[in-house]
Parts: structure tokens; C-alpha cells; sequence
């Protein structure tokens, strides 16, 4: 291992959906094309300033609808541009039919993605019930603990989802409000660093190359469909690959390692909580406090839901004998929620598993404080040693 | 976690609490020290009561939940003080400083409150200065008189520097706002 210099950065006060949209402003798109809502709003308002300041080159289009957006950002980045655009919940749905479009047209389209809780009842605060319900859509889904990674995911994810074995469309989320609305210490780097690391983006095909004619969104029925999903499974495997490289060069250029997961106290833990986002960072200051009160926990942070870290989630939990799985949203299959099926499915073929219970918490907004994690963990204590789990899901902080 | 201040501001729609506390964590930032700022949001309604949130500290804060125990609570209308339980959470030591004509006595027997009470006529100050009933950035002054929680030039300066940003073709806001927080800093009175 070679002594690396960390590059310097500038420490500014940033919201969640300002630190995004100062990172979309270094990354320079060609082609942004949005339309607001709650609360991922100021992120386009914020980047269309840059726009109107000429501080970006970008080509800024004002479209009628979340339909319209993603039209847009797709025939773009068809075109050969690097294109953008930014939504939460009910904007994501409405883009839902062009989501999969993008996917197999192999478009690096990369989206900052607000948290927030879909309809109905209407609510503009955060759960995770909008990115889960894209989660088939061939997306790589990279979840954000703070402003800092918000910063930070986006800029690696212009470089996974360009990366020519990648080649997909790449969400990174924030959690509605709690980080999209809340001001925090942050680092960025500095500009000409920022578009270094991102680097230039040549697509191999493209519409407007016509030395190259390609057809795009053609019909491919019995005969060749399957075969041309196949590249697409499999860029999606090897993504798990490009981002553990393109988390380890961030963390040896700028200080700040990323990985598909992020395990926190876990080598000597006897228990664990499983969660993504902004909770984590909560979840961290309880595991702190009970580790002085002698107490063998620890926290695993997905930081990567799509490609979904199957073997790394195996071997983190391998050694655990209880965990618990957060979940902040519903899947409505009768058996809880998505993190929770999805890890346990992990772990089905590992002979080494610990019990795993379901907790869904925070919909629609609804606070998850120290105490609540704090009873998990009672609960997760008692469970290591128990004969039986009890209650596999349950529902925090719901009044009965 | 300890040495970590939590403030929490009252405040109605369109006061400005949000963007009081959006303020003091980027004067905090300045300083050298770690901040968050959040507002607890309905769906925007103008006139309804408002919460925003600050923590202060010299490490890195990762907690992401609502303060429940702030050390620090700011009360930008007064009227909130019927409605809402400003002193809830609050330890006996505590600060509280409200936006006001009337006396910190009078508040110390109507709240029943130990801890520290401080009043200042923000409003006021804010209407003489800026010519709109904005008590934000009075409140700023306010509060950095009361705990000295941070540098009061550096959050001059810093405060100048950001709204200099924010109304670049509206020097004479700038110039009001800078002399509201002057002021408030002067006549906050225990």
C-alpha cells in the first residue's frame, strides 16, 4: 500500500438537496430535464440557478411532467449526452414506465432521488416506499446516511454508471426532509478534482453518431428478447465490483471509503441492526452508547440495495446470533418488508445465520428516536439465547 | 455526545425560523465547529406553528431523530406561548429567549421557568430596521449574547456573507438585517 496524500477540500455548510445539486453542478451534464416536487424540488431550482449564472454548460429543459422528464433525459443520454434529472415519490411513479426503458437502453442516466412516502395518504415525508417500488426497474439504487454521502454517491455514481462493464442508470437517494432539508458540515472538493474524478463521459454508441448508426427502442420479440436481457443481469452483478473500485479510489483520493455495505462495530458483535439512510447515522450513536454499557452490538448500513450485496451481507452476518432487519417501508406481501425478504433470502443458503426479526418504521415521515433503537437492541439481547423468536415483524412507534 | 447544544426555535410559517437555524449552523460551520440545522415541517402553511432544530458540537454529528431536549429554545412569536408547550424537554438550567415588548419577569412568573429567561423586542427591532416584521435574524443577535454559543463577529461576518449571497441587488436588506442583529445583541435583556 502506497502513502497517499488526501486531497484538500473545502468545508461548507450544505443541505442534503444543496450538496446534490452542487455536485450535478461540478459534474457539468450536457442535458438536465426536470419537473419539482416535494422535496426534491430544490435541487433542480437550485442547479437552474447554476444554469441561469453560466456557471454550467448544461442544457436546461423545463418539461410538463416526471413522464416527460425521464422522455427527455433518456433521448438525451440516447443522443450521447450525459443527462440528469432529480424526483421523489410521486414523481418516480410517474416516471415508472420509462424507468426500465432506460435501463436496457443501457443509459448512464444518473437521478438524485428525495425519499419520500408515496400515495395514498398524500404525505410529503420520508419513507422508503418510492425507491423500493422501482426496485426491479434495472436501476442501480445507492442509499445516502447524510449530506456528505449525498454528495459524495452522486459523484461516484456518474463514474459506476458510465463505466463501460456498468453501463446503467444509477438513483441515489436522501431521505426526505431529514437529510434533503437538513443543513450539515460537509466536504467537497474542489472543481477541477470533482470533474477528474467523474471524468469524461464517450459513449460507445450513440443516435447522433452517424459514423455509427444504431437503432434504439426496437422491437425484439421470441426470438433475441431473452438473449438481450442477459447483458443487462449480468452488468448488474458486475457492478457490484465497479463500485467497491470506484469507493476505494474515492477513499484513497479524498479520505472517505465507500462499499456496497457498511459495517459498524460488527467483528466482535453478538447483535445487529440492519438499515439504510439517515437512520444509521442514529443507530451508530446507540451502538456507542451500549458498547460503554458492555454490550456486544453492532450496525450493518446497506448502502447499495441495487445490486443487492448477497455475498457481502452473508459474510457480515455469518458470525452474528440475532439481528434485526429496518425496514421504512411496507412491500404489502403480507410478510413485511423488503431489506427483510431481501436479506433473509441472503442467507438462506449460509450455514452460519442468525435469528432475523422485521421491524418497519418510519412511514411516512413518523420520528425514530435513540429509545426506539435502544429496544430493539433490549429485544435483539434477549433473543441470542432465546428458544423462540416470537413476533418475526413488527411495527415500531405505530399507536395500536 | 455530551458536550453536544441542542436548540429548538418556535416559530409560525413564513418567520423565518427555519432559515434562523439554517443560519446559526452555517455561522457554526464557520467557526470551526460541527452543526445540522432541520425544520420540522408540515406541508408549507403560512401562519401555522413551525419547529426548526440546531446541534452545535465539536464532533462529528451522526444522529439523524428529532431533539427532544433542547438546552436552547427561541420563541420568534409570542403567541405560540398559549398554543404550544415551548418549555417541553427543557432542562431546569436551560435558556429560553422570546421575541417580546413585555419583561423577562413577567415571562419567569407566567412560565414558572428556573433556567435562564431572556426577552428582546425582535419584532420591533425588525420592523425599525428592515421595515417587515422578519424577528429572525434579530434573534440571532439575541441568542449569541445569551449563551455565547458562538463568536459574535464571526457570525456577524459569516451571517453578512450569506445574506450578501441571498439579496445580492438588495443592499439596503442586507444593511437592515445586520443592524437588527447589532441591536438585538444590545437590548437582549435577563
Amino acid at each position: 500500500m502506497t502513502a497517499t496524500t488526501i486531497i484538500k477540500q473545502l468545508t461548507v455548510a450544505k443541505t442534503g438537496n444543496e450538496a446534490m445539486a452542487d455536485a450535478m453542478r461540478q459534474v457539468n451534464p450536457d442535458v438536465v430535464a426536470a419537473y419539482p416536487i416535494t422535496p426534491a424540488t430544490e435541487i433542480a431550482q437550485i442547479f437552474s440557478s447554476f444554469v441561469a449564472d453560466g456557471m454550467v454548460t448544461t442544457d436546461m429543459v423545463t418539461v410538463e411532467s416526471e413522464h416527460s422528464a425521464m422522455s427527455a433525459t433518456i433521448g438525451a443520454a440516447a443522443a450521447g449526452a450525459r443527462a440528469m434529472t432529480a424526483t421523489a415519490s410521486q414523481g418516480l411513479m410517474l416516471m415508472a414506465e420509462m424507468l426500465p426503458i432506460a435501463a436496457a437502453l443501457r443509459l448512464p442516466i444518473v437521478m438524485p432521488e428525495v425519499n419520500r412516502a408515496i400515495s395514498g395518504p398524500i404525505n410529503i415525508h420520508c419513507d422508503h416506499s418510492d425507491t423500493m417500488f422501482c426496485r426491479d426497474a434495472g436501476w442501480l439504487q445507492i442509499f445516502s446516511e447524510n449530506a456528505q454521502e449525498a454528495y459524495d454517491n452522486v459523484l461516484q455514481a456518474v463514474k459506476i454508471a458510465e463505466d463501460p462493464r456498468v453501463h446503467l442508470p444509477a438513483l441515489v437517494t436522501t431521505d426526505g426532509f431529514i437529510i434533503s432539508h437538513g443543513m450539515e458540515t460537509i466536504k467537497i472538493l474542489p472543481d477541477d478534482e470533482a470533474k477528474s474524478f467523474v471524468g469524461e463521459y464517450k459513449p460507445n454508441y450513440s443516435l447522433l453518431n452517424h459514423e455509427k448508426p444504431i437503432t434504439v427502442g426496437s422491437i425484439d420479440l421470441q426470438n433475441y428478447y431473452f438473449e438481450h436481457r442477459i447483458p443487462m443481469i449480468e452488468a448488474m452483478k458486475t457492478a457490484k465490483d465497479i463500485i467497491k473500485q470506484v469507493g476505494r479510489e474515492y477513499g484513497e483520493k479524498y479520505g472517505r471509503f465507500y462499499d456496497l455495505i457498511e459495517q459498524y462495530k460488527i467483528d466482535d458483535a453478538e447483535v445487529a441492526l440492519i438499515c439504510l439512510g439517515s437512520t444509521a447515522g442514529t443507530a451508530k450513536d446507540v451502538v456507542d452508547a451500549l458498547r460503554t454499557k458492555g454490550q456486544k452490538v453492532g450496525l450493518i448500513k446497506i448502502r447499495v440495495f441495487r445490486p443487492f450485496p448477497v455475498e457481502d451481507l452473508a459474510a457480515a452476518l455469518r458470525n452474528l446470533r440475532a439481528a434485526a432487519v429496518f425496514d421504512r417501508s411496507d412491500s404489502l406481501s403480507g410478510y413485511g418488508g423488503p431489506v427483510f425478504t431481501e436479506v433473509c433470502s441472503a442467507l438462506f443458503n449460509s450455514e452460519n445465520k442468525p435469528k432475523i426479526v422485521n421491524y418497519i418504521y418510519g412511514l411516512g415521515g413518523r420520528d425514530i428516536d435513540i429509545h426506539t433503537i435502544e429496544a430493539v437492541y433490549d429485544r435483539l439481547n434477549k433473543l441470542k439465547d432465546a428458544q423462540d423468536t416470537g413476533e418475526i415483524v413488527s411495527y415500531l412507534g405505530v399507536r395500536k | 455526545m455530551a458536550e453536544t447544544i441542542e436548540i429548538r426555535w418556535h416559530g409560525r410559517g413564513g418567520q423565518g425560523a427555519k432559515t434562523a437555524a439554517l443560519l446559526v449552523a452555517d455561522a457554526a460551520i464557520a467557526t470551526g465547529k460541527l452543526a445540522q440545522a432541520f425544520p420540522e415541517y408540515g406541508p408549507e402553511r403560512m401562519g401555522a406553528p413551525v419547529k426548526a432544530f440546531n446541534r452545535i458540537s465539536d464532533q462529528e454529528i451522526r444522529i439523524h431523530c428529532s431533539v427532544e431536549h433542547p438546552s436552547i429554545v427561541l420563541v420568534l412569536d409570542e403567541t405560540l406561548v398559549d398554543s404550544v408547550n415551548i418549555l417541553e424537554g427543557v432542562p431546569a438550567n436551560g435558556t429560553i429567549i422570546i421575541n417580546t415588548e413585555k419583561s423577562a419577569d413577567e415571562y419567569r412568573q407566567q412560565l414558572g421557568f428556573q433556567g435562564s429567561l431572556y426577552t428582546v423586542n425582535a419584532s420591533g427591532i425588525a420592523l425599525k430596521n428592515i421595515g417587515m416584521n422578519k424577528p429572525n435574524t434579530p434573534m440571532l443577535g439575541a441568542l449569541v449574547k445569551a449563551t455565547g454559543i458562538l463568536d459574535y463577529q464571526k457570525m456577524l461576518e459569516d451571517t453578512t456573507h450569506k445574506l450578501e449571497k441571498k439579496f445580492k441587488n438588495k443592499p439596503e436588506v442586507i444593511e437592515g438585517n445586520v443592524k437588527a442583529i447589532q441591536d438585538a445583541y444590545e437590548e437582549v435583556n435577563k
